[in-house]
């Protein structure tokens, strides 16, 4: 998976914070899309679908290799041809032998969260191959050399002063902040691309097994260009994308389109599911489905994670969660950001690796509240800090960090004997007081507590703890508690 | 009022930093009549130990929970987040151990939260208490998302006498706590309370209520280092009157 800033998630983090731009853009995202999700779930006639789909989801993934087979056979019936991909470089190396074999010199992309995780694009650049983003807001990325910082809404940290800036050196117009001139300028110079492509390259929202046809959501039409214009169609699949029926496939699409972007049906969907035919005569002269595990497997075979496949990447979990609304999508550093980024990123990619993704948020429940298919995302991320705190040999990762782990231990101790808790109570009551202040409260602290008092007061332990007061004051005349007699407390 | 004997469990913050909760709490109990009982082996939920992934230690934590408390009537907490721990990890701790695991769940179905055990439980909506001024309340998160309390904090200050609850937007926006998520990631954390703090003070109210003392020492933390001047009360403070606006 591309992992290309070398900044960490903290300092990321305070990059996005002090963007006040992003604050304000992250803000009307937040306000509009989340808020949205949460009224549209609210006033659903059929408050059973998100279940049902849920159910659905979880119950193809028991058979997954029965419906994916299902799904093959229905793509090469149709004059498909399908891949399997065990890895990100299998993906990379059969698409790239496609687009030699097809002599391609201009590859036009549809909006792919998994062609960045398998990184194809600066393979086929390699290959001196031409790749275009189509998806305006991909295309701008692209031209501005920079990262998606939101799974639908990729230049969300870029305001219309830069994309102006920006068409104005890369595309040659006047400069203009106007939307509508913005988006023509970047339609006509897509236009010249997508009708010159040798090969479209997409992903997949959903794949329906039972009638061979992969499904494509847009906005802007310019997939069913890519798809259509261009000789070859590649379209990259993860394998958890899949759908058993049409019936199962209706349902979820309705639950994708209102959680991304609260629409009943999206402008466009696009049922792909072969090379044109005499029945069928648009469309290109071959298409491939790759279908990629690249760790998939992994997460499937294990039943604290599965839940996480299910997710049908509608992005709705950023547009809710408090941390995502601070820090942007950049620093979570992976082509999935947001709560769902951090979950699947480190089961994706490395556990320890992205140790900060899985400790960096507050569990706070909103993702969960706010997911078409109720995945308990601060759930996984409670289990990935399990796995981070003793190490796991079936994620191969290894004790995050020890001090922490000892200093867990020593607490240990003192929660299970009440005598020596305490005792530290009443330590701490000594040890803090040079630290407080006039005004009663502590400003500085070193160490660990250092992040609580750079921008908070912290208040000092009480002169009596309630422990204290209820023996002197309260105790009295009241029926005494039914407690074990720790030796302690004798 | 009698009945079942309450077990206090008092969130270790609340015990080492915020007695006056505690001690608020007992008040409007005992003004209620509800006998009491404060077992006095408790320490900490675990709360901090799951939150980190600490599972064994916060199962340890959970053991000498259940043993401290097993044999109380019932049992009540002034945090919600506390007892979303108990009554959501504790089972969730012993799955491989039958025999603890049933002690979790019944523990587990006697814990309950302050205003969730007066309103619910009590059938107690008006404390006949007083309190001048004006307040906003804040839903935590495991408050309100994991235990689905929202309405019995808000009924219960609704019948406070000369109090005016103000909505504050996005109450049920986090406030940025989140354990040693605040240590951890201060920047992130503190971010997440002035976004709380700025809609905290376009209430105008003169207070800021709750019912997790960690998000309030979270905010009150803020609001004073800022130099603000709103004050923050969790509620049973309110209820008990020990506190007032401008009293």
């Amino acid at each position: 998976m591309k992992t290309s800033s070398p900044s960490t998630y903290r300092e990321a983090a305070v990059a996005g914070i002090d963007s006040a731009q992003l604050q304000k853009s992250l803000q009307g995202l937040q306000n509009r899309f989340g808020k949205g999700a949460m009224e549209l779930w609210a006033g659903m006639a059929d408050q059973e679908m998100r279940d049902r789909v849920k159910e659905s989801r979880m119950k193809t993934f028991e058979h997954l290799d029965i419906v994916l087979a299902e799904l093959a056979k229905n793509v090469r019936a149709r004059g498909g041809q399908v891949h399997f991909a065990v890895t990100a470089q299998d993906a990379v190396n059969y698409t790239l032998a496609v687009a030699k074999k097809n002599e391609v010199k201009r590859v036009v992309k549809g909006k792919s969260m998994t062609s960045m995780e398998v990184d194809i694009d600066p393979a086929l650049e390699q290959e001196g191959i031409e790749v275009v983003e189509t998806d305006l807001g991909e295309y701008i990325i692209q031209l501005a050399g920079d990262r998606p910082s939101h799974i639908i809404a990729p230049c969300i940290h870029l305001n219309r002063n830069q994309i102006g800036r920006l068409f104005t050196d890369k595309l040659g117009i006047d400069f203009t902040e106007d939307p509508p001139t913005l988006t023509m300028a970047a339609r006509k110079a897509l236009r010249e691309k997508l009708l010159t492509a040798d090969m479209g390259l997409t992903g997949c929202n959903l794949a329906c097994a039972e009638t061979g046809m992969i499904s494509l959501v847009s906005n802007e039409g310019n997939i069913r260009m890519a798809t259509t214009m261009p000789r070859v169609v590649v379209a990259l699949m993860g394998m958890e994308r899949v759908v058993a029926t049409m019936a199962e496939h209706r349902e979820t699409l309705q639950l994708l389109t209102r959680g991304a972007a609260l629409q009943k049906l999206s402008t466009y969907v696009s049922f792909l599911g072969g090379p044109a035919s005499k029945d069928d005569p648009d469309g290109p002269r071959e298409f491939h489905l790759v279908i990629i595990d690249n760790g998939r497997s992994r997460i499937l075979a294990d039943p604290e994670f599965r839940e996480v496949l299910a997710c049908i990447r509608c992005g709705a979990c950023l547009n809710i969660c408090p941390v995502y609304g601070k820090i942007g999508g950049h620093a979570y550093n992976s082509p999935y950001c947001g709560p769902i980024g951090a979950v699947v990123t480190p089961l994706l990619d490395g556990i320890n690796k992205h140790a900060d993704l899985c400790k960096g948020e507050t569990l706070c429940g909103a993702c969960k509240d706010i997911c078409p298919v109720k995945n308990d995302l601060p759930r996984m991320l409670s289990a990935l800090r399990h796995k981070l705190a003793y190490g796991s040999d079936r994620w191969n990762t290894r004790q995050h960090n020890p001090a922490e782990a000892r200093a867990f231990r020593v607490w240990r101790l003192l929660v299970t004997r009440p005598f020596l808790y305490r005792t530290l109570i009443g330590l701490g009551r000594i040890v803090q007081r040079p630290f407080i202040g006039k005004e009663g409260t502590i400003r500085k602290m070193a160490g660990i507590a250092a992040g609580w008092t750079a921008g908070r007061d912290l208040p000092p332990v009480a002169r009596r703890t309630f422990h204290q007061l209820w023996k002197e004051k309260y105790a009295g005349n009241r029926p005494t508690a039914p407690t074990i007699e720790t030796p302690e407390e004798k | 009022m009698a009945g079942k004997t309450v077990s206090l469990f008092i969130q270790c913050l609340v015990d080492t930093m915020f007695p006056q909760v505690g001690e608020a709490m007992v008040a409007v109990f005992d003004r209620l009549g509800v006998p009491l009982a404060y077992p006095a082996g408790q320490t900490c939920c675990g709360q901090p130990a799951w939150n980190s992934g600490y599972r064994r230690e916060a199962a340890a934590a959970a053991r000498h929970f259940i043993e401290v408390f097993e044999g109380a009537e019932v049992i009540v907490c002034p945090s919600g987040s506390c007892v979303h721990m108990v009554r959501h990890h504790y089972p969730e701790l012993f799955e491989d151990d039958p025999a603890m695991a049933a002690k979790a769940r019944a523990v587990a179905a006697n814990t309950f939260e302050f205003t969730q055990y007066l309103v619910d439980v009590l059938g107690v909506t008006d404390t006949e208490s007083r309190f001048s001024g004006s307040v906003t309340y804040h839903d935590s998160c495991h408050l309100s998302r994991g235990l689905g309390i929202a309405m019995q904090p808000r009924t219960l200050l609704g019948n406070v006498r000369g109090l005016k609850l103000i909505e504050m937007r996005d109450s049920d926006t986090c406030c940025g706590f989140g354990g040693t998520f605040s240590v951890n990631y201060p920047e992130i954390s503190t971010a997440m309370v002035d976004e709380k703090i700025e809609n905290i003070l376009a209430t105008g109210a003169d207070g800021v209520v709750g019912c997790d003392i960690s998000c309030l020492m979270n905010i009150e933390g803020r609001l004073t280092r800022r130099g603000e001047k709103v004050k923050v009360l969790h509620i049973a403070e309110i209820l008990a009157g020990l506190r007032g606006g401008d009293q």
